[in-house]
């Protein structure tokens, strides 16, 4: 496997994150779309919303099932991706890249690199099982 | 975030296996719990599988229902002592979808039942009730009736516009069964049971076979170019779309058949006698309305509105209950069914459901949402 970008975070309940500065973009492991099977819808966060580590912020439905979406991080919502909107399969076809769901403005980084990195996500897939 | 989404075996306690166990997870399919058994949920993805149904065929392992023959000279009269349709007049070779009611009028189960001679019926039952109905109906038969369990038997549902070419190549005979039509057929040696029916809304096939016969059949069927395995993601969204009852959600022991909209159960001649389990409350609603009813509902939006959720009258009252919803591949658009209010079961009828919260407006719509294309 190529070795994935430094600036990616992980968390347990499956959401990454990238960070560029103080943007933090937000969206749901490729292991979580698997799981999910096919995203038919995405609700997400009002752009302006101050968002709490661990807050439900975004929902994300399979033809099956509803899950939950949470912010990774603390911070307010500076941008979502219409896109995921208009055509949630994205999230199926490009989970970590054209599938992101939202942008938050983050005041404190320290929190980001306490989240897993892509090692210690895998490692925690391996539990999973 | 995926506490809610597909688990993978999530039960502690052993799960029982159907006969085609390994067949599935050969194939890819993700297994999940349903009914005390593990069960194919999908293989493929739900929404292909359901799409392909649609337009060429599928093939679901549904050997977790419960299948039983209940023979001796008056098993049909015996029967009728426990449901509302007419069984004396089930010509052989005919089946006929009925209910389990109790003395409330509420529904055990609904089940399908086969003649298969004058004195022999064959039914097929919900896996999560079967052992319920089978215990129910064996403590209710006269000396002479007996109820036998097949637990040694498959179930393999043959479902969409291509099943009966398929089902042609195969087993001639069967591919001349009108709907609601039963036959014994044997395939290369295996005497097979095959009914003309389903829970699509799609023409198809109901095959119930031996258990060590199952994956040759299986594995016939799936060489077919136009099937495709589907799993119980994919039966379930298409049977929604077809205005299906699921027992458990749609319909329970707290629904008569009145409030689930399936008083067509109820024979001319049982209506006569009124002599079923539940007869003087069923006759009452129907005689003077039932306080709610099953309906179809749309949500205006795009978010799917699921069972147990809310809805709410436009005067803010509340208005009853979402039972099944999710997403119409079909349709690419969330659809639902539920009890409401009987002022506001009306085609048409505006309402609001509460998602997360939020009331989104839809309203009420006939049902099936998409049409049925059984054979006729």
């Amino acid at each position: 496997m190529a070795k994935p970008p430094a600036d990616i975070r992980f968390t347990k309940e499956h959401e990454w994150v990238r960070l560029d500065g103080d943007i933090a973009t937000v969206g749901i492991t490729d292991h979580a779309q698997e799981q999910l099977g096919d995203v038919v819808f995405v609700e997400l966060p009002e752009v302006g919303r101050d968002v709490a580590s661990d807050e439900a912020c975004a929902v994300v439905e399979s033809v099956k099932a509803a899950s939950d979406v949470y912010a990774p991080l603390t911070g307010k919502v500076v941008e979502t991706n219409q896109s995921i909107i208009d055509d949630p399969s994205l999230v199926n076809s490009d989970a970590e890249g054209e599938g992101w769901f939202f942008r938050i403005e983050i005041d404190d980084t320290d929190s980001f690199e306490a989240l897993m990195d892509h090692a210690a996500y895998d490692e925690y897939l391996e539990t999973l099982d | 975030m995926i506490e809610n989404a597909l688990p993978d075996d999530p039960s502690p306690k052993p799960l029982k296996t159907v006969p085609l166990d390994s067949w599935h997870r050969a194939f890819g399919a993700r297994m999940v719990e349903f009914a005390g058994y593990s069960m194919p949920v999908q293989y493929q993805g739900v929404l292909a599988e359901h799409l392909h149904c649609r337009s060429h065929a599928a093939l679901f392992d549904v050997s977790h229902m419960g299948q039983a023959t209940l023979s001796g000279p008056t098993a049909p009269a015996a029967l009728e002592r426990l449901v509302p349709g007419d069984m004396l007049a089930l010509k052989p070779g005919r089946q006929r979808y009925t209910l389990l009611t109790n003395e409330a009028g509420g529904i055990l189960d609904d089940l399908m039942v086969t003649r298969l001679a004058d004195d022999r019926l064959f039914l097929v039952a919900n896996a999560s009730r079967k052992d319920i109905d089978f215990t129910h109906i064996a403590a209710n038969m006269p000396p002479g009736v007996q109820l036998q369990p097949h637990d040694d038997r498959a179930l393999l549902a043959l479902q969409g516009p291509a099943a009966a070419a398929v089902i042609g190549g195969i087993m001639p005979e069967a591919a001349q069964l009108p709907f609601m039509g039963a036959a014994q057929v044997a395939l290369a040696g295996i005497p097979c049971l095959v009914s003309r029916s389903g829970y699509t809304g799609e023409d198809g096939f109901e095959i119930s076979v031996p258990a060590e016969a199952a994956q040759e059949l299986a594995q016939r069927l799936i060489d077919e170019p136009e099937v495709v395995p589907a799993g119980l993601g994919a039966r379930d969204s298409l049977r929604l779309e077809a205005g299906l009852c699921l027992y458990g959600n749609d319909i329970d022991e707290l629904t008569t058949p009145v409030e689930a909209a399936l008083t067509w159960v109820i024979s001319k001649r049982r209506r006569a006698d009124w002599d079923f389990p539940g007869a003087a409350a069923v006759r009452d609603q129907i005689e003077n309305g039932a306080p709610r009813h099953r309906v179809g509902l749309r949500p205006d939006g795009r978010a799917p509105a699921r069972a147990l959720t809310e809805i709410v009258a436009g005067d803010g009252t509340e208005a009853g209950t979402v039972t099944s919803g999710g997403y119409s591949p079909t349709l690419s658009a969330p659809i639902a069914m539920g009890y409401v209010r009987k002022d506001l079961a009306a085609v048409g009828t505006a309402l609001h459901l509460m998602v997360r919260g939020k009331p989104l407006s839809g309203r009420v719509v006939p049902l099936p949402f998409v049409p049925h294309r059984y054979a006729r």
